[in-house]
């Protein structure tokens, strides 16, 4: 039997550490190569020695997929594909594989050089691993090799973050990776096209969410820092350097210019310079305005936005700050925080989730007096607001995508095990589809049916033409012939044919059935009436009653008898070759009911 | 496609058979040309392979070929067609066959029977769906002939099984535009043509191929365009295309849905998996909303469109579009706008949210919350946050279109509405905004609404800024709080936008006078009265102090009281500002000028009548005309157009008929003066110089005949024949100068010949309109026609001189509605002392900003003029995207006009003008001598002359020369 099997490594009822093995028709797949942001031990990178105790994983996988350049889907590559070993193609799209490296190697200065961590890749590391990196475009078909393809989707999310479609045969896989079913300020929606896949690999972060209209956030958000810049306060937006930064800026930028302000925008230099440059690139990636817009300007190309030092810090008057990080736990927004929490008014917006015990989360929280290092107590007399801006799909944007892709079945993984259970019975329930939620490290296996095509011989097809109707796409259809299975291969062909290839002789198989009818009238007059009775429900067959007094339809014999015992009762014979077996079984359970009473 | 849909719908289902006219048979007389036919039939016998005949049959398809010998072209090429062996020459003759029987004046019966038999031949099945394309432009032209279509509906019924899915589309195309209307199918003795064409294209919805199911879907739209009462069972069939792989069949599908709802709006429907049944307009709305978070963006944007036109669903459905029912863990959650109303109904205003204010509230019962096919649910929240801007338009338009029929819904999606005025593309703020206002009876803004929607004032473009002012023009306000903040807001607007001016105080003015209650406890704090200390008197001449008046008397027309609160130097800035400003400051009852004000006030409602009369009695005296001596002509004429012109002043509304008469009687005037000149009665040569005065007459005379004839809205035939026949006695008078001024008798030669064409001109252009003329100079000169063509020129001239002077003035008839089209350049103001300077030879880019009112299809007629001081003049024809239509007869033209000139030593003044343009071809009515001319009637597209209408705004501008 034909299987599915799929066993998450990370990500399987938890968040982080996205790695899926998918097993398709022989066929080795690993989804993502994420790491943990909660672990700093062994737990942070999945557990590779399950694919294979000993020897290269080369051997054992046909290829990676990455599905885009957050960490916790491709940290653990370098890892991966240089220490424990692998040498296989690593897919990934334009945007991810230009910004990939740079996020790696960011985390890898923060691990081994604030943190002091050995054993660690490095550099090189990194850049061999993206040597081997082949990358791919949206729709573009790749042969990975004679029969495994892949196929990515446009996923929204964050640039460059892709869906890919695992196909061998007539079997595939969809996984979404991080998807976003609402567009934003510079992404669009995730789409898929009616793909019909085995099996759907979808994230399920906001399971049993369902989100407001993004346009109240943002609304709320432009009004909060125009009330603010207008009042003559400083606005501080810790930011993470790709991804949301990039959203708010040009959500800045846009009203700026609409509105005609002239407060400066400034964002902190780094990472977020280099991202901006590959925003810039890949405009094909971004969303309907950018798109249409770029030849008059390209919006990445910011007017008001520029970029932050130091000093700027201190200036007088109104502005905006976009700084890293963005819990407000370190580094320049934890700085600029600092200097500007004493006047009320200013004001922070904190634009995403905040970990527990960070400063960030302490705002939020409500506290207005802070312990710094060096016993130092902050006062707070800033604005403190909160929005979330988020780019996974909800609970709704996941049953659409379900409903666009029409899959066979559903894995959900990234995500909480309790949200999943209901996110699970939802889509039983709706799709009649089954749903699996398996834990790390647990397989789930799904049998499939996969259309063995078998070759038709012409003759026979048009034979089976010139009969009927003509053959309809979605309809079953009965055809009579003889399947050889000859050197893995298959062919239907007509039964004469098959007889004259396999060299034996025909023999006529015939069914003869007796009905006994209970009738007194004669025999002749009884064929009449079958024959009447034949002919007004068999509206579609040929009936005929021939001189001899039988009646045919089709090629079914009918002949009308007395019985040799009872005179009342009247033996019909019904006669009809194997070939007919469906008429003439209808015909004597048709006959079986008795004839109807005629008006005498 | 919906609203023509829609109107199919209510349209009744009946028949109607138009009888064709029998054409008179004329006798025409026509050069014998070579055949074309016999020239078709050498050039294919020559062709020796293929491609050539294929080269010859295009040459062929370029030229028209005449009526009559199309029978002859056509029997060529069908006798080609069964010798043919090549399919792509045979495809090209079937092609040609089918333009060829739709040539005007052809009846195609004749060849019908050829293409019924060749189809029956034909394999190539490329060749066969062309064939059926031929025999559908057939068949449509053959619409009255019964027994036809019925032959075609067998044919294309028989080809339907084809297995080429191209010739499977034709024959259902033919179907819906041949298939006989009559429900009833009449059953024939065989039992073969039982042909319910409703259920053979039905059949077709579940063709393998999916063109084949759009176009069976098209043909039961185009049946039902025709006037077929579909069946209800195509509901259900078309459902179940709702969910199909191709996107085309799913747009289709939901056309046919939309039509069947509105067809069977009432009738009852079982939801599947439950024993409940819902109206079937429900059903469908339901399942059209579910389209709108279909996966292909064109069906998204055909479904928004549809929704807006299901004005019969339930209001509970209506509503649920709008309702996403949030949650969070599982947890029920509100909505911002639900927040925002709490926060504003429990008085707290604007307060710094928390974070976790949203948190969410109650439990949610995890069997009750239904993800996906909840049906209605949100779909507009879903179509206005789409990706695709084509669909956030489309779905603006809905919401508007169910807003304007149910005041519930619109008080509903007031907040999505507002929501859209932050959306990244222009042109759906704009969308948004221009809904709301159209909307606004319905509403009343919240405190908090307002405030975003009037955050959006400081938009840098002006049409949205634009756009929002006509929305506060008619938007409901609740409280006094509320309009001081529109105004705080407006004036902000003002200092950052001061081009503004004009718009915004239009703005204030219906803000005033729609909330005189709410803006009167505001007027202390608005004039910053007090009640002790007199405070210093505000610059008149501040738009900002104007601004906050024309609010203030506007409301102060409907509020008695407020008055009372006014201080002195209010008194004197109103009576300035009502001369000034008349169209924006209202007169008012004051205490203190009773006399003016009950003479002014309490009469305007039946000051109408009066004036009207006026005109009219003033113009009947004029045409007493006749009877008086020239001297008292001439006085009473220079009376009345002088009155004309007062009374136009006077009165908005009549000043078009006024301005038009006037204009009429001048042209008279002019008239009667020229031919009171003495040089009549002198010898000819002496009076050179003097003649000045009678041709600058006749020139002057043409020149406003135009301006009546194109610068007038609302002239109907009757004014125009008149103005033409002013303008062909101006040319008469031209005529006669000339003769009397020239030497020599060959140019007149000329100019007479010209003259008696233009005559002939006017009498078949009017020919209709004769007997109105009579003893009119037109009349007695049509009369004296034969003599004027054979006599000298001299002659002529005598004639034309004594018939100028006895010829009757005639009685111009009054249009129902007349407008002086007029136009005003806002910007460049011509006030600028700083010059524009630019390198010569360079370009440099004008802002041309302007009104216009009363102008027709001003995309081809307004023009900008610059004049230059050397006197080169230049036009500029604007883009027709320039022109922006915000109101019912009024334009406005927003514009970039490039100015270039060589190197001027000093900046000097260009003149920028708009000018109208006009053809005089364009206005006269087609009469049927010239429709059954030889050629088509020639469509007259080029300028003959332009007429300034709007006064020239100074530029100074200064071209350097180019630094070496």
């Amino acid at each position: 039997m034909p299987e599915i099997r799929v066993t998450p490594l990370g990500a399987g009822q938890d968040v982080g550490r996205s790695c899926i093995l998918v097993s398709i028709a022989g066929k080795n797949v690993m989804l993502d190569c994420g790491m943990h942001m909660g672990f700093n031990d062994d737990r942070r990178f999945p557990d590779f020695s399950y694919i294979t105790q000993n020897g290269r994983l080369t051997d054992f996988l046909d290829c990676v997929i990455i599905s885009h350049f957050h960490l916790d889907h491709c940290g653990a590559l370098p890892y991966f594909s240089e220490m424990v070993g692998y040498d296989g193609p690593i897919y990934m799209t334009h945007p991810t594989q230009a910004i990939c490296p740079i996020l790696l190697e960011d985390y890898r200065k923060i691990a081994v050089d604030k943190k002091g961590e050995a054993n660690f890749f490095t550099s090189q590391m990194i850049k061999d691993c993206m040597k081997k990196v082949v990358a791919v475009h949206l729709h573009q078909t790749v042969q990975v090799d004679d029969e495994l393809e892949i196929k990515a989707y446009y996923a929204g999310h964050v640039l460059g973050a892709a869906m890919f479609q695992i196909k061998v045969g007539s079997e595939s896989v969809v996984y979404t990776g991080d998807y976003n079913m609402t567009p934003d300020r510079h992404l669009g929606a995730a789409w898929v096209d009616k793909c019909r896949p085995s099996l759907l690999i979808s994230e399920s972060t906001y399971a049993t969410t369902i989100r407001d209209s993004k346009r109240c956030r943002e609304r709320d958000f432009l009004k909060k820092v125009h009330e603010t810049v207008e009042r003559g306060g400083k606005v501080l937006i810790p930011v993470f350097a790709l991804g949301r930064a990039q959203e708010l800026c040009i959500l800045l930028e846009t009203f700026w210019e609409r509105m005609n302000l002239k407060v400066p925008i400034y964002f902190s230099t780094g990472l977020t310079e280099k991202a901006n440059h590959y925003y810039k690139l890949f405009i094909t990636w971004t969303n309907q305005k950018i798109r249409k817009t770029f030849v008059q300007r390209n919006m990445f190309e910011f007017k008001h936005i520029k970029a932050f030092d130091r000093a700027f810090a201190d200036n007088p008057g109104p502005m905006v700050v976009f700084a890293t990080p963005g819990m407000l736990h370190a580094g320049q927004s934890l700085q600029i925080f600092r200097k500007w929490a004493g006047n009320e008014k200013n004001m922070v917006i904190m634009p995403g989730y905040c970990v527990q015990g960070t400063v960030g989360h302490k705002i939020l929280s409500g506290q207005r007096k802070l312990e710094m290092e060096g016993r130092q107590v902050l006062e707070v007399k800033m604005q403190v607001e909160y929005m979330s801006f988020s780019a996974h799909a909800d609970a709704k944007g996941i049953m659409q995508l379900v409903g666009q892709a029409e899959p066979d079945s559903v894995l959900l993984v990234h995500g909480e095990a309790k949200k999943m259970e209901f996110l699970r019975q939802k889509i039983e329930q709706e799709f009649r589809v089954s749903c699996y939620m398996p834990a790390n490290g647990e397989t789930v296996t799904l049998p499939t049916s996969p259309s063995i095509p078998v070759g038709i011989s012409l003759g026979l097809l048009k034979r089976e033409m010139a009969q009927g109707l003509l053959p309809e796409a979605k309809k079953l259809r009965l055809l009579h012939g003889t399947l050889i299975m000859k050197d893995s291969s298959f062919r239907l062909v007509s039964s004469e044919q098959a007889l004259k290839e396999l060299g034996l002789a025909e023999h006529q198989l015939r069914f003869t059935c007796r009905v006994h009818l209970q009738d007194t009238r004669k025999e002749q007059e009884m064929a009449l009436r079958v024959y009447s009775h034949l002919k007004s429900t068999l509206q579609g067959h040929c009936v005929q009653h021939l001189p001899d007094g039988s009646v045919t339809v089709e090629s079914i014999l009918i002949q009308a008898a007395a019985h040799s015992e009872d005179p009342g009762t009247k033996v019909l014979l019904v006669s009809w070759t194997y070939q007919d077996e469906e008429l003439g079984s209808f015909l004597t359970a048709l006959l079986k009911k008795g004839l109807p009473q005629t008006p005498s | 496609m919906a609203a023509h849909l829609k109107k199919r719908v209510y349209e009744e289902f009946t028949k109607v058979v138009q009888q064709q006219q029998e054409e008179v048979a004329t006798k025409k007389l026509r050069l014998t040309k070579p055949s074309k036919s016999a020239a078709l039939h050498v050039d294919l016998c020559k062709a020796a392979c293929p491609a050539d005949a294929l080269q010859y049959l295009l040459q062929f398809a370029r030229k028209p070929v005449e009526a009559e010998s199309v029978e002859g072209v056509v029997r060529i090429l069908l006798e080609h067609y069964y010798k043919e062996t090549d399919p792509s020459v045979r495809l090209k003759i079937a092609s040609l066959l089918g333009l060829l029987s739709k040539t005007a004046g052809f009846s195609p019966d004749c060849i019908i029977d050829d293409a019924i038999n060749i189809l029956q031949n034909e394999k190539s099945h490329q060749v066969l769906a062309q064939l059926l394309d031929t025999l559908l432009a057939i068949g449509t032209k053959l619409a009255e002939n019964q027994a036809i279509q019925t032959r075609l509906v067998d044919v294309a019924c028989k080809h339907l099984t084809d297995t080429s899915h191209g010739v499977r589309n034709k024959c259902l195309q033919l179907l819906g535009n041949l298939g006989s209307l009559e429900k009833s199918v009449t059953k024939d003795t065989e039992g073969l043509t039982a042909r319910d064409v409703q259920k053979i294209i039905g059949d077709y919805f579940s063709d393998q191929d999916p063109r084949v199911r759009t176009a069976a879907i098209k043909a039961m739209l185009q049946l039902h365009e025709r006037g077929l009462k579909l069946h209800q069972t195509v509901y259900n069939q078309a459902c179940k295309l709702l969910s199909d792989d191709y996107e085309q069949v799913r747009s289709a599908a939901v056309q046919l849905i939309w039509v069947v709802s509105q067809l069977y709006p009432e009738s009852i429907v079982p939801i599947p998996s439950s024993n409940e049944e819902i109206r079937l307009v429900d059903d469908a709305f339901g399942k059209i909303c579910h389209m709108v978070s279909d996966g292909s963006w064109v069906v998204r944007v055909q479904a928004a469109k549809l929704l807006g036109s299901m004005e019969q669903v339930s209001s509970h459905f209506l509503e649920q579009t709008l309702d996403k029912k949030l949650m969070s863990d599982l947890r029920r959650k509100r909505t911002a706008h639900e927040r925002a109303k709490e926060l504003y109904s429990s008085g707290e205003f604007s307060s710094g949210r928390k974070w976790g204010d949203d948190a969410p509230k109650e439990e949610v019962d995890t069997g009750a919350v239904n993800l996906i096919e909840s049906g209605a649910c949100g779909a507009f929240v879903h179509g206005l946050e789409d990706e695709m801007y084509e669909v956030r338009i489309a779905a603006v338009e809905a919401l508007c279109m169910l807003a304007q029929s149910s005041p519930a819904f619109a008080e509903k999606c007031l907040d999505f509405l507002v929501d859209m005025f932050n959306d990244e593309i222009e042109e759906v703020r704009l969308q948004s905004i221009h809904t709301m206002r159209k909307i606004s009876n319905n509403i009343t803004l919240r405190e908090d609404q307002l405030d975003t929607v009037l955050a959006v004032l400081e938009d840098s473009s002006r049409d949205i800024r634009e756009a929002l002012h006509e929305l506060l023009c008619c938007t409901n306000v609740s409280t006094k709080e509320g309009i001081h903040l529109a105004l705080v807001e407006l004036l902000k607007n003002l200092t950052k936008y001061p081009t503004d001016r004009d718009s915004i105080w239009k703005c204030l003015k219906f803000l005033g006078s729609r909330h005189p209650t709410l803006v009167l406890p505001l007027v202390p704090e608005l004039l910053s009265t007090h009640p002790f200390f007199d405070t210093a008197e505000p610059d008149m001449d501040d738009p900002a102090y104007i601004a906050v008046l024309v609010l203030i008397f506007n409301a102060a027309k409907t509020c008695p009281t407020m008055p009372a609160l006014f201080s002195d130097h209010t008194f004197r800035h109103y009576a300035y500002l009502r001369d000034s400003l008349s169209h924006l400051v209202p007169a008012l009852r004051l205490p203190g000028r009773k006399l003016v004000s009950s003479a002014l006030s309490p009469n305007i409602a039946p000051h109408e009548d009066p004036s009207q009369q006026f005109l009219q009695q003033s113009l009947e005296r004029v045409y007493s005309l006749q009877h008086l001596d020239p001297q008292g002509a001439q006085e009473l004429l220079e009376f009345t157009i002088r009155d004309l012109q007062r009374l136009g002043e006077l009165q908005s509304e009549l000043a078009g008929v006024a301005d038009f008469s006037a204009t009429y009687l001048r042209c008279q005037l002019l008239l009667i003066k020229a031919l009171q000149e003495k040089l009549w009665n002198v010898a000819a040569p002496l009076y050179l110089k003097q003649s000045d005065l009678a041709s600058a007459a006749a020139k002057q005379i043409m020149e406003e005949t135009y301006k009546m004839e194109f610068m007038y809205s609302g002239v109907e035939n009757k004014q125009v024949v008149i103005i033409h026949h002013m303008r062909l006695q101006a040319k008469a008078l031209q005529l006669i100068v000339t003769a009397r001024t020239t030497r020599g008798v060959d140019p007149l030669f000329g100019m007479c010949e010209k003259f008696l064409q233009e005559v002939d001109f006017f009498q078949r252009c009017f020919i209709a309109d004769l007997p109105q003329l009579q003893d009119s100079f037109v009349d007695k000169l049509l009369d004296l026609m034969p003599r004027l063509m054979t006599s000298k020129p001299a002659e002529v001239v005598k004639i034309l001189q004594t018939m100028l002077r006895q010829s009757a003035f005639l009685h111009l008839p009054l249009p129902e509605q007349i407008h002086k089209a007029s136009a005003t350049i806002i910007e460049p103001a011509g006030e600028s002392d700083n010059p524009l300077r630019f390198t010569s030879g360079l370009v440099v880019a004008l802002d041309v900003d302007a009104t216009l009112e009363h102008v027709q299809d001003p995309q081809n007629t307004v023009k900008v003029q610059v004049l230059y001081p050397d006197g080169q003049a230049q036009m500029i024809h604007p883009k027709p995207a320039d022109f922006r239509n915000p109101g019912p007869g009024r334009h406005r033209l927003i514009t970039q006009v490039y100015l270039s000139h060589t190197a001027w030593t000093e900046p000097c003044q260009v003149e920028v003008r708009l000018l109208l343009a006009y053809s005089s071809t364009a206005r006269i009515p087609k009469s049927p001598w010239i429709e059954g001319g030889e050629g088509p009637p020639q469509v007259d597209t080029s300028i003959e002359g332009a007429i300034p209408f709007s006064k020239p705004v100074k530029v100074y501008i200064m071209p350097k020369p180019a630094r070496r």
